[in-house]
């Protein structure tokens, strides 16, 4: 019944919003940012233990979401342990691309290529791009809560 | 040929026919291949043909600046602008027609009232009375105002998720300090109808003024300010088929006439000298700049319209498709309904346990069914009620309990998609 709705609700998303990985507070976090959806009121929490050399040594999400935040949330931790500030920020930027516009290296972005439906839904761009705007947020060491406004 | 008359006795008795439904061409159409099942009325309404005629033979016929022309169009175009405002004051039953202010909208009547009003009426220590179930625009104009000039604000609570004022305690809130009481007519979360002529009555026996937002009921019941006894009241446009950036603020005649220009500019004034200047009467006064002259024709017209169906129909019909909707979504697992059962308007708010709103509405778009998912400008209330959002169902006079079917039918196959 919901054909096209498949394309943007692939069995890996729904599996990661049903139960998302590294689901919860890191008590020994050294950066963290809240991320906030003010269309729908939404907020989640990233935390990120990094070491001397500015490489992920852990990351975790708490708080409330749709299946697409909750998804890129939860992916995108599994995605970024052992990788540095600036392996995040490119990928940041191909997240991104293939957000607003489909374009995808499947073969470089492993999982995270199954977000590539969501160019054909503009107004859920915002709700897979979230997390990805606190992680870059808490690795700035930016306070300041980020909002996808 | 239908006389008016005959043609107004047999609409009222088809809102929502095929028949009505003609008078709005964009609800003709298909949204990847299904039709559109339009009920998200509660953010705005469609419009009829009636309105856009109105407009378009306006701007092809009359189309000038008003209030300062000796020429013809100027005339004909002031003339269409102040038969508006009659017009407006006639559909509320405001005493004058310079009661009426044109305003964008409700938020900026109510920013009126309180910038205008307030700023020159309040001072440290009053109090604002609200209550819980405000719209965000009904909320932020205040919080405003209080930065600004140390007045607080209080919120007279709900009971619970049926979504009722709780009115035992407003004795408790209607306190001294308390100078302006400012409610929601009908709530656009939780489709309550606030009793607000007895809230206003209570307030006024103790001098505090009230101010009535009637966004959502304007288009939807009959309003009367003179039997509710409110000082002010603000309605908008576009939420009762007329066009977007036009709306109404009334205010009692001698709080209008006290009250300071809310902006500055032409049209409100009567002569300018470089350091002083002498401002025209309410309501010219609180319409600084070339208003939304189109916008007030379009008005009239949808006031016109919505007479024709007549507005007891109307309310009936639409608390029916409220009512009809609690019954229908209250029979699907796995979903819970907020706001009063019986007595409610033509919406309702909903939560999935297993499908987050904005997935929900993601899905039913799908099948060219138009849902409000999201906080619906009412935050405080959701943290209120522990949660962070709702999808909502909101009909109007042209939709059907076909209609309210098909929804709980399209949410259901959601569910099922979800659940996988
Ligand atoms: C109860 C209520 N008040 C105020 C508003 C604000 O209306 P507008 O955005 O037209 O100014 C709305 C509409 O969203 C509403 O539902």
């Amino acid at each position: 019944m919901f054909d096209e709705l498949s394309d943007l609700y692939q069995e890996v998303i729904l599996d990661h919003s049903r139960s998302p990985r590294n689901f919860h507070k890191m008590e020994g976090a050294n950066h963290t940012a809240k991320g906030h959806n003010p269309l729908c009121g939404d907020e989640i929490t990233l935390y990120l233990l990094m070491d001397e050399n500015d490489v992920i040594q852990d990351v975790s999400f708490e708080g409330a979401g749709c299946a697409i935040s909750k998804a890129s949330a939860s992916l995108l931790t599994s995605a970024l342990k052992g990788k540095s500030k600036q392996e995040v920020k490119e990928l940041f930027d191909k997240v991104h691309a293939m957000v607003t516009n489909g374009e995808t290296d499947s073969e470089e972005m492993g999982k995270l290529a199954v977000f590539a439906g969501v160019h054909k839904f503009p107004a859920r761009v915002k709700c897979a791009i979230l997390p990805w705007h606190a992680v870059i947020a808490a690795m700035e060491g930016e306070k300041q809560e980020v909002t996808t406004e | 040929m239908l006389t008016e008359t005959d043609r107004a006795a047999h609409l009222q008795t088809t809102l929502g026919s095929a028949e009505l439904r003609q008078d709005f061409p964009i609800l003709d159409q298909e949204i990847r291949g299904n039709p559109l099942i339009y009920l998200d009325n509660a953010a705005t309404t469609q419009k009829p043909r009636s309105v856009l005629k109105a407009i378009r033979d306006y701007y092809e016929n009359d189309n000038s600046n008003v209030h300062r022309g000796i020429h013809a169009l100027s005339q004909r175009a002031t003339e269409a602008y102040e038969g508006a405002r009659e017009r407006a004051a006639a559909f509320i039953n405001a005493s004058r027609s310079e009661e009426i202010v044109f305003t964008r909208g409700t938020t900026e009547g109510i920013n009126l009232v309180a910038q205008s009003w307030g700023r020159v009426n309040l001072k440290p220590g009053d109090k604002i009375l609200l209550t819980e179930m405000e719209h965000h625009s009904n909320i932020v104009p205040w919080q405003l105002l209080a930065e600004q000039i140390g007045v607080e604000l209080v919120y007279l609570p709900i009971t619970g998720e049926d979504g009722m004022l709780d009115l035992n305690r407003l004795d408790e809130f209607l306190s001294r300090d308390v100078k302006v009481f400012a409610m929601t007519h009908i709530s656009n979360t939780l489709g309550t109808i606030n009793p607000v002529a007895w809230l206003c009555q209570r307030a006024r026996r103790q001098g505090i003024v009230t101010v009535v937002d009637a966004a959502q009921s304007a288009g939807h019941s009959p309003l009367d300010v003179q039997a509710i006894g409110c000082d002010f009241l603000a309605f908008s446009g576009h939420k009762m088929c007329a066009p977007t950036g036009i709306g109404v603020l009334y205010g009692r005649k001698d709080l209008l006439e006290a009250m300071p220009p809310y902006q500055g500019g032409g049209e409100m004034i009567l002569s300018v000298d470089f350091h002083k200047t002498t401002f025209k009467r309410p309501p010219l006064k609180f319409e600084a700049g070339t208003p939304n002259i189109a916008g007030a024709i379009g008005l009239k017209a949808a006031m016109d319209y919505i007479d024709t169906l007549g507005r007891e129909a109307i309310f009936e019909h639409d608390c029916d498709l409220g009512r009809y909707a609690y019954q229908q979504f209250s029979q699907l697992d796995g979903i819970r309904l907020y706001g009063p059962v019986q007595e409610r308007a033509g919406l309702l708010s909903f939560l999935l346990t297993d499908v987050h709103a904005h997935d929900l509405v993601t899905a039913t778009d799908q099948k060219g069914l138009a849902l409000r998912g999201g906080h619906h400008c009412n935050q405080p209330l959701m943290r209120k009620l522990g949660i962070e959002s709702t999808a909502r169902v909101s009909g109007y006079f042209y939709n059907t309990r076909k209609e309210i079917d098909q929804a709980v039918e399209i949410v259901n196959a959601v569910q099922r998609f979800f659940s996988g």
